[in-house]
């Protein structure tokens, strides 16, 4: 038997291409995504060891947790404790670490960098072990610095050159004394890096004499966990907290893994969705192939094979089938997984160098996935296989589709499909997280349902499309009945389409609706012209919103400052803005009282209020940093949202309680509006500040749809690989369609259709398919959008669905271009046929 | 004088009308001149057609006869624009295939050859009606109502018009298949054994069919057949072997063509 089977694979070479193109793709994502994530988790791990040779047992301030009225602090690590770890007997040497953020501007006075990596640290000493230094000397003071060379070489900075940085809001303009290589992770990812001398650090971080890390480096022959025990000794327990240098790197590999398994796991979701679209594919070849060779598995039953053995021959066919996919989708994803790492350097993400790694998992994981795949795809067609009557071999007729009834299958669609409305319509009438399972359910169940009830559906769908179909006269007629013909086999091909469409559909449909109403939230709320922010999301330093409140055609300012305290033994962020200001730059809906921020008076969303019980009137006593306590009135409770909640008070209250303030954002109204000259006058006013974001309200939306852009497309991506696997079904089944119907078609040409009406006739039946996927995916995803927004919009309250019309119509244009491409190869073959061996019956 | 000349007019109208008859009943629907078709080439060359000529009259009823392998059907495929040929002449009336195009042959035969199978070839997805009208829809024509009327009544198929052929008995199939053929008024029909897969009934009334629409209707009919009683109900007999022709009879019975196959077979096997 196993000869046989073998024989048959080498008879349909053709045919099984397609086959083995399927679940190669799915392999090759599958092992791509592994060997991909395999690679930089590896390489990220390598990079981040490395920064860590240096230390032999890292010093941390411990913090202290929030308790009672007290709001926790970190303990500060001082000079003196530095001096006292490196005074014990195990120790070489300590070095002292400030970290802060450090916006560098290229030559044009760009932020380089997406300003989330955009690090500034100290230069301990004259030498630091950490940074060599490539050339140049250690700075010295707030005006010299020293950049990594990696940054160094992006600008074109050079010793010497004057370079304009920022931390918390200030412009420095120091000089460039020196240029350190580095394998800081975070400058491998394309960030950057500057250095000062470590009192300069201290002071522009805002720690001065403080540290914090101190690193201490063994003696020769001391033992990273001997010096943590001395240390442990030596320092007060309870403000410190010591760690072995391997046990950090340790740490941070398993942060890496964790944060890589992320990613992993989104590819592999794509991964399966392709490889499922691909199961369709491998079961109608595998149906095709056996309706086929019904006279050849009736003789190999007429001379004495029993059912299982058929049923075997079949399965044995879809291993080998299955392996040559596999081997070959492997080799594909080790090629894609090298590709994607390239990709993404390109895209601006710089990964750290080092070796392809394929692990034995990978190798078996791809095995397993292409085999197991083909084999369960092959299975039901392998049963079939079996039922053939021997005497099958004997007529000569070809072997007729099933028309097997299709009510049963009909009744479990209908019931699946009900069911799955049902429970995703009870889904969108319950609350956020509670509504996510029973909507994922009620999903799966509606696409089973539907994937079920495609070939009931295909009929009445397909029909509505013959008035467009009669144009093209006898081939449109001729197509329109040819792809209702078998509607399980249109069915199954439209099904790999719709299930792209459905999903790329209704993300679309989410994405559009969420972006409209983050959009609206941001802007609606605020009736500041400007928002001042830091580039990465970090603090503004209080001397910006001081700036701002003076420039001539600033009417109005106030900070948004964020500062922890403690009501009611909880901890709870009060937002300090300017009182007097407040109420003419947000536009807040006010429920109950009134919007006055000022003295102990404060206003309050609606939910907080709720969850303290607080109505406007109400008063709470409430801890603030420093341990003070103060008793505060609710003016009014407002509505709030994503952008602005919580309570509200005067900074005038607020400040004297804080050791550090520093602000989110500042907002900005201006004499006469958001423009162009205004927005310069401000940016100007904050020293031309790379790190310091200035945005309207556009700007703001443009931000927010940059970003959903950027989701969408890599969805997009990922998706298009369902998609493609999609157009090998659709490729496969027509060129199937065409090899049955032979006979037919030289009977047409016979009596006097040409070339292109039976090109045309095999074109329109791809289109009619494609469109019929396209239509119910595009559908269901609408569906899907409308109830995952409905479980969305119960939390954010601007949410509003929005139907993206244009991107409907492409993707409707897609699956009609995928009929097209899909039908060329079928066509022309249809063109080609011998007609005269075709009509000429067996 | 005036009733010679009145003699004189009918004179003329009697020649021009016995001229019209013999002309009509000379003219040729399809001729073939020294056609050769040749396959392959050195030692493994194959001659299945070798200089054949023959006509083929208008409203004649031409059976082809001969045993397998004497190129009959491609003598049929050859002359009826479905096959090329290697060497000679076809003419479809005035028209030359040899110089033809793909798409000008297509043409040709949607427009003025009918078509029999002897596998029926009826599209599955369409009903009687919508079969017998293919080649019309095939040319976006119109079909003449009358005409289609006239053909379906005597092919008895009116009342199976909303039928598929699935719901067809095989007898009733190959009568559509006759209908198709006859609809869009061809200036030949060509069959290939259109009876090979019919009982004995169904196949004397589809070659009853095709005998009355060539007397009846003028029509021009060539069938392939290696039945004798199928090629009795034609109006001529020719004969093939070995790609040539070798022998012609008029006005068949089954038993003169029975003999005369006894005749080739016997001198077949003795050379």
């Amino acid at each position: 038997m196993f000869r046989t089977a073998l024989r048959n694979v080498f008879a349909h070479k053709a045919r099984l291409l397609m086959t083995v193109l399927a679940v190669m793709l799915g392999v090759a994502f599958v092992s791509g995504t592994l060997v991909f994530t395999n690679t930089i988790s590896q390489a990220y791990q390598k990079s981040s060891a490395k920064g860590f040779d240096q230390v032999d047992v890292a010093v941390e301030a411990e913090l202290q947790e929030d308790k009672g009225d007290t709001v926790g602090k970190r303990a500060e690590l001082t000079q003196a404790l530095l001096d006292e770890s490196a005074k014990v007997p195990g120790a070489a040497s300590a070095i002292g670490v400030v970290n802060g953020f450090t916006a560098i501007a290229d030559k044009d006075g760009k932020l380089i960098g997406g300003g989330f990596q955009s690090q500034g640290g100290n230069y301990w000493g004259a030498e630091d072990p950490r940074y060599p230094l490539v050339s140049g000397h250690a700075p010295s003071g707030e005006g010299e610095v020293l950049i990594d060379s990696q940054t160094a070489k992006r600008a074109g900075y050079e010793v010497g050159d004057t370079v304009r940085l920022s931390v918390d809001g200030p412009v420095l303009d120091p000089k460039i004394t020196g240029i350190f290589s580095t394998d800081d992770g975070n400058v491998a990812a394309g960030g950057s890096l500057a250095l000062f001398d470590t009192a300069a650090a201290q002071q522009l971080f805002g720690k001065p004499g403080t540290y914090d890390q101190i690193d201490v480096k063994a003696k020769a022959g001391v033992s990273q966990s001997a010096l943590k025990a001395e240390l442990d000794k030596a320092l007060p327990k309870d403000t410190v907290e010591t760690t072995t240098g391997q046990e950090l790197a340790d740490s941070q590999a398993e942060a890496i893994s964790a944060s890589m398994s992320g990613l992993k796991q989104g590819l592999l979701v794509f991964a399966g969705i392709a490889l499922f679209v691909g199961t369709f594919i491998i079961a109608n070849t595998f149906t095709m192939l056996v309706a086929q060779r019904t006279k050849e598995l009736a003789l190999l039953r007429a001379v004495g094979a029993s059912r299982r053995q058929v049923t075997r021959s079949v399965l044995i066919e879809a291993f080998v089938v299955g392996v040559v996919a596999a081997v070959t989708g492997l080799a594909a994803g080790v090629g894609i997984g090298a590709g994607l790492r390239s990709l993404m350097g390109t895209l601006g993400a710089t990964v750290p160098d080092g070796p392809l790694v394929i692990t034995p998992g990978t190798v078996l994981a791809a095995l397993a996935v292409g085999v197991l795949v083909t084999m369960l795809a092959a299975w039901l067609p392998g049963r079939r296989a079996a039922k053939i009557p021997p005497v099958a071999a004997m007529s000569s007729v070809h072997a007729q589709a099933t028309t097997k009834s299709l009510v049963l299958r009909n009744t479990l669609g209908a019931l699946f499909s009900a069911a799955g409305v049902a429970v995703v319509l009870a889904a969108t009438t319950m609350s956020g997280s509670d509504g996510q399972a029973p909507m994922g359910l009620g999903a799966v169940l509606l696409i089973i349902g539907v994937f079920v009830l495609t070939p009931l559906l295909s009929r009445p769908l397909i029909a509505a499309a013959a008035p467009v179909l009669r144009v093209f006269g006898v081939s449109g007629k001729l197509a329109r009945q040819n792809s209702v013909r078998n509607p399980r086999r249109t069915a199954a091909t439209a099904s790999a389409l719709m299930i792209g469409l459905t999903l790329i559909t209704g993300m679309t449909v989410m994405a559009g609706s969420l972006q409209k109403s983050i959009d609206k939230m941001a802007s609606s709320a605020i009736r500041a012209d400007y928002v001042v922010s830091m580039a990465n999301g970090n603090q503004l330093s209080p001397d910006v919103a001081r700036k701002l409140g003076r420039i001539d055609d600033v009417t109005a300012t106030s900070p948004l400052r964020n500062a922890p305290s403690r009501i009611g033994g909880e901890t709870e962020y009060l937002t300090g803005v300017t009182g007097s200001t407040i109420g003419e730059l947000t536009d807040l809906k006010v429920d109950s009282g009134s919007f006055k921020v000022g003295g102990t008076q404060v206003v309050v969303d609606d939910r907080t209020a709720e969850s303290h019980g607080w109505k406007a009137g109400s008063s709470f006593t409430v801890a603030y940093e420093d341990g003070k306590k103060q008793k505060l009135t609710v003016a009014g409770v407002y509505e709030g949202n994503e952008m602005i909640q919580g309570i509200m008070l005067d900074l005038a209250t607020l400040s004297p309680h804080q050791t550090d303030p520093a602000d989110m954002q500042v907002m900005v109204k201006t004499s006469d509006g958001a423009s162009g000259a205004t927005k310069d006058k401000l940016e100007k006013a904050l020293g031309s500040n790379p790190a310091i974001k200035v945005q309207d309200k556009k700007d703001l939306s443009n931000d927010i749809a940059q970003m959903f852009t950027l989701m969408l497309n890599m969805l997009y991506g990922l998706l298009a690989m369902a998609v493609l696997v999609a157009v090998l079904g659709v490729i496969n089944t027509l060129a199937m369609s065409v090899f049955e119907r032979s006979q037919e078609i030289g009977m047409l040409r016979a009596i006097g259709l040409d070339r292109r009406g039976v090109k045309r006739m095999v074109r329109l039946e791809s289109l009619v398919i494609c469109l019929f996927g396209g239509v119910l995916g595009i559908g269901l995803g609408v569906f899907f959008g409308w109830a995952a927004g409905e479980l969305l919009g119960s939390t954010l309250a601007t949410y509003e669905l929005v139907l993206p019309w244009a991107r409907m119509a492409i993707f409707l244009l897609l699956a009609a271009t995928v009929g097209v491409l899909a039908a060329l190869w079928p066509a022309r073959r249809a063109g080609r046929l011998n007609m005269l061996a075709a009509i000429k019956s067996e | 004088m005036t009733s010679l000349r009145h003699i004189l007019v009918l004179l003329e109208c009697l020649l021009v009308t016995t001229a019209s008859i013999a002309g009509r009943a000379t003219a040729v629907a399809a001729r073939a001149t020294d056609l050769s078709k040749i396959y392959g080439q050195g030692e493994t060359q194959v001659v299945a057609l070798d200089r054949v000529s023959v006509d083929f009259r208008q409203a004649e009823f031409t059976a082809i006869m001969g045993p397998s392998g004497s190129g009959k059907s491609t003598l049929m495929h050859c002359v009826a624009g479905l096959d090329t040929f290697s060497s000679g002449s076809v003419r479809i009336g005035e028209t030359e295939l040899g110089s033809l195009k793909d798409k000008q042959l297509t043409r040709l035969r949607r427009d003025k050859i009918g078509f029999i199978f002897q596998a029926f070839n009826l599209l599955p997805t369409l009903t009687a009606l919508e079969n017998i009208t293919l080649p019309m829809d095939i040319a976006g024509r119109k079909a003449d109502k009358q005409w289609l009327d006239s053909v379906i009544a005597m092919v008895g198929l009116a009342d199976r018009l909303g039928h598929r052929p699935s719901q067809l008995s095989g007898g009733q199939q190959q009568r559509v298949a006759v209908a198709r053929a006859l609809a869009s008024k061809p200036d030949i029909i060509f069959g290939d054994e259109p009876t090979g897969n019919l009982d004995s009934r169904s196949g004397a009334e589809v070659l009853g069919f095709l005998r009355n629409s060539v007397r009846e209707l003028g029509q021009t009919v060539v069938m392939v057949t290696h039945d004798p009683v199928a090629a009795a109900y034609a109006d001529r007999v020719v004969f093939l072997a070995d790609g040539r022709i070798v022998d012609e009879v008029h006005g068949p019975t089954a038993e003169s063509v029975l003999d005369r196959m006894k005749q080739f077979d016997a001198k077949g096997r003795t050379s």
